[in-house]
């Protein structure tokens, strides 16, 4: 099963390697890791997919507490929190099929945001699965490129993170 | 204003460092030269895992950090095993790294290795100080986590360019770092959990762990299992914790452990964990009984569930935990159970042998070799067959036993007894090793010799790589590859090369004299004892 984990770190050189040192070593399956800075400047915030079942869950959780550089860990669950991701999708494309894929655009609510004669990029910013949904209708045509940026996610409602309490 | 070099020494001052282990380089230099300024004593090991190594035997004795000193590249990695060996039994050290000016950094230059990458694993933090205004609050920092909550070692790499930097030196009364707040007290819900599961039970079993000796609840747990009425197992690294000989003490569990430990945990209706990671040489789910309730009191969260289901998770530090659950004055209704307990075949306390067998039975040695020692001395074990034969047949009463138990490091025990030694010096410290793990550390005779430490080495010498050859003789079908030591010189005639005094011995008719002489004189001496190179470790464990 998939979880995200949202961690707040110290922000600072060698915390991203420490991080993912400790899930390689560790044998933990990231999924996807997103980070960035936060509202605190000297804080920055990973956002990790991980595949894995409650006792692996459990012992990410610890061992990400242990880090001196991590203020914060907190599971969020998939339907209580806003989840995004980005993607850009370059596909390749001919006369004929450009109107087709634009259509698809339309109704993913995707953007066209670069085009030339061959071929047209496409940003989707969304759910992963959409994300998903969006690469797999794509795949139908010439797909030259894809990147993507990874989870990130939000508690719904007033809660926050809040790493006041790092336990 | 002082140099960056001069405010590491003066930091080092004001953590009442005393001692400290290294090995010298360029781009250490200018740290050597303040430390030629300053009261701390410098002992100048052989090869730089040595220095970490007798760090390590200085802080397991003396209870403060231990620090050990490199130059950077090949310094600094041969730093690494004894970061690892510290790592893995939690054993608080600081390493002082040097390391290439800062802007080359990156570039492969000369002795460049990114060693705070290198130790990430096994360090509990490490910093490359890019500035030398951070120095005053990385160094404190440095020795706040290396000695608090779960110990552990943690290096600071310096770029030479940053030890010769001008600052003024502010040295912080506390180290505040907001991602570390290590739980000291139980949850008190938890500790009444704790007591009331052993109010309730009858065949109560603690299981102690080297973390023991890193809370100082020594005292405590001796008291909580008399007081509560529950006997007693340890893990290697828990050794000591109760006197051999102690009635509660059923002696140490595991695959090498003995058959009363074994059998206990196999019996017991609660196990009570204290300080100890469940490793995977001492415990696993098939030694224990299928009802068993799990007590697992450890100052690492993360340890608890690790290796083994708990029923009663205890976060917090031993010495702390078991002054609250000592409030509680738990009882167990364990009358039945100690008395079965004593009635099965307990560890001997005195091996009996023949005096005039011309042969050498390796736990007899030992176990006359211990009794023989002061009451409270140090026992270094090093690693392989001879690590077997000591943790099973050291008779310890106040004194402690050090050994490479989580990392199993050979070439351990000599320079850790040169660390003991200098935390204790009014103490006898004997080490002892096998003729493989000798001849990992035998340039350390001259940091011996050089600084006029007076410790014991016993060498059981069966010119071979004994536990491999016993590996290679149950499960490779007697091929024995790579195991014979052949080549090797005379043990005997290295330590009188460096004017240490040795003798050999054969048999256990010579070994009562011989043990009296080597304890008895007056500085470093060694011991030689020849044994049969087909001894085995006589494991009961898996019986």
């Amino acid at each position: 099963m998939k979880h995200i984990i949202s961690v707040l770190v110290e922000n600072k050189a060698g915390v991203l390697s420490r991080i993912s040192g400790l899930f390689a070593r560790r044998g933990y399956n990231i999924d996807s890791l997103a980070v960035g800075v936060t509202e605190d400047k000297t804080i920055s915030r990973m956002t990790i997919v991980v595949e894995g079942d409650d006792y692996i869950i459990e012992q990410v959780e610890k061992q990400l507490n242990k880090q001196v550089d991590v203020l914060k860990v907190k599971k969020l669950n998939s339907e209580e929190s806003t989840r995004r991701e980005l993607i850009l999708i370059k596909v390749g494309v001919t006369a004929a099929q450009r109107g087709e894929v634009i259509d698809i655009v339309k109704v993913m609510g995707a953007k066209v945001v670069d085009i030339s004669h061959t071929t047209l990029s496409v940003e989707l910013c969304d759910r992963p699965e959409r994300v998903d949904l969006m690469t797999e209708l794509l795949n139908q045509y010439k797909v030259q490129e894809i990147v993507r940026t990874g989870t990130v996610a939000l508690e719904k409602g007033p809660g926050t993170i809040g790493y006041g309490s790092k336990k | 204003m002082m140099t960056g070099a001069q405010a590491m020494v003066k930091s080092l001052e004001k953590e009442g460092v005393s001692v400290v282990f290294g090995y010298p380089g360029a781009t250490i230099c200018p740290f050597y030269d303040a430390l030629s300024q300053s009261g701390i004593r410098h002992i100048l090991v052989r090869q730089e895992q040595n220095g970490g190594h007798a760090a390590n035997g200085y802080a397991r004795i003396s209870g403060k950090p231990g620090v050990c000193i490199a130059t950077s590249g090949p310094g600094a990695t041969n730093l690494l095993t004894a970061l690892a060996t510290a790592y893995m039994d939690s054993i608080p050290l600081v390493a002082i790294t040097g390391q290439v000016p800062t802007d080359l950094l990156g570039r492969d230059v000369f002795q460049e290795a990114d060693i705070t990458g290198c130790a990430e694993p096994f360090t509990k933090y490490s910093f490359l100080v890019k500035h030398a205004d951070e120095l005053p609050k990385v160094m404190k920092e440095a020795f706040c986590l290396a000695s608090t909550g779960r110990p552990g070692p943690v290096l600071v790499d310096v770029p030479i360019d940053v030890q010769n930097q001008m600052i003024e030196f502010n040295y912080p009364d506390k180290a505040q770092i907001r991602g570390y707040k290590p739980t000291q007290k139980g949850h008190a819900v938890q500790v009444k959990r704790v007591a009331s599961a052993i109010t309730k039970s009858k065949r109560p079993l603690l299981c102690i762990g080297g973390g023991a000796f890193l809370s100082h609840a020594e005292e405590n747990l001796r008291e909580l299992a008399e007081g509560a009425g529950i006997p007693v197992v340890t893990t290697m690294m828990g050794l000591g914790v109760l006197p051999t000989a102690h009635p509660l003490n059923l002696g140490m569990l595991g695959t090498h452990g003995c058959r009363a430990a074994n059998q206990a945990l196999r019996q017991s209706d609660l196990l009570l964990i204290v300080g100890a990671r469940v490793g995977d040489r001492a415990v696993s789910s098939g030694s224990l009984a299928p009802d068993v309730t799990i007590v697992h009191i450890d100052v690492d969260p993360a340890e608890i569930g690790k290796n083994l289901g708990t029923n009663i998770p205890l976060v917090g530090d031993a010495a702390k935990v078991t002054d609250q659950l000592a409030k509680l004055s738990p009882k167990a209704d364990s009358g039945e159970w100690l008395a079965h307990l004593t009635g099965e075949s307990r560890q001997k306390t005195c091996w009996n042998f023949d005096e005039a067998t011309n042969t050498i039975s390796p736990r007899a040695l030992i176990e006359l070799l211990s009794c023989s020692m002061d009451d409270d001395s140090i026992y270094v074990a090093d690693v392989g067959q001879n690590q077997m034969w000591s943790a099973r047949g050291v008779q310890l009463r106040r004194g402690r036993f050090l050994t490479s138990g989580g990392m199993g490091t050979m070439g351990y025990s000599i320079p850790a007894a040169i660390g003991a030694k200098l935390a204790s010096p009014e103490k006898q410290v004997v080490a002892v090793c096998g003729d493989g793990s000798f001849q990992m550390q035998m340039m350390e005779l001259a940091t011996i010799c050089q600084h006029g430490i007076n410790i014991k080495i016993v060498v059981m010498n069966n010119r071979r790589l004994g536990l491999v050859r016993e590996i290679q003789s149950q499960s490779y079908g007697n091929r024995q590859m790579a195991v014979d030591m052949a080549g090797s010189p005379d043990i005997c005639r290295i330590a009188a090369a460096y004017g240490i005094p040795a003798m050999q011995i054969h048999s256990m008719a010579e070994s009562k004299a011989a043990v009296e002489e080597l304890l008895q004189s007056e500085g470093t001496a060694l011991l030689e004892c020849m044994v049969d190179p087909c001894e085995n470790t006589g494991t009961e464990g898996a019986e």
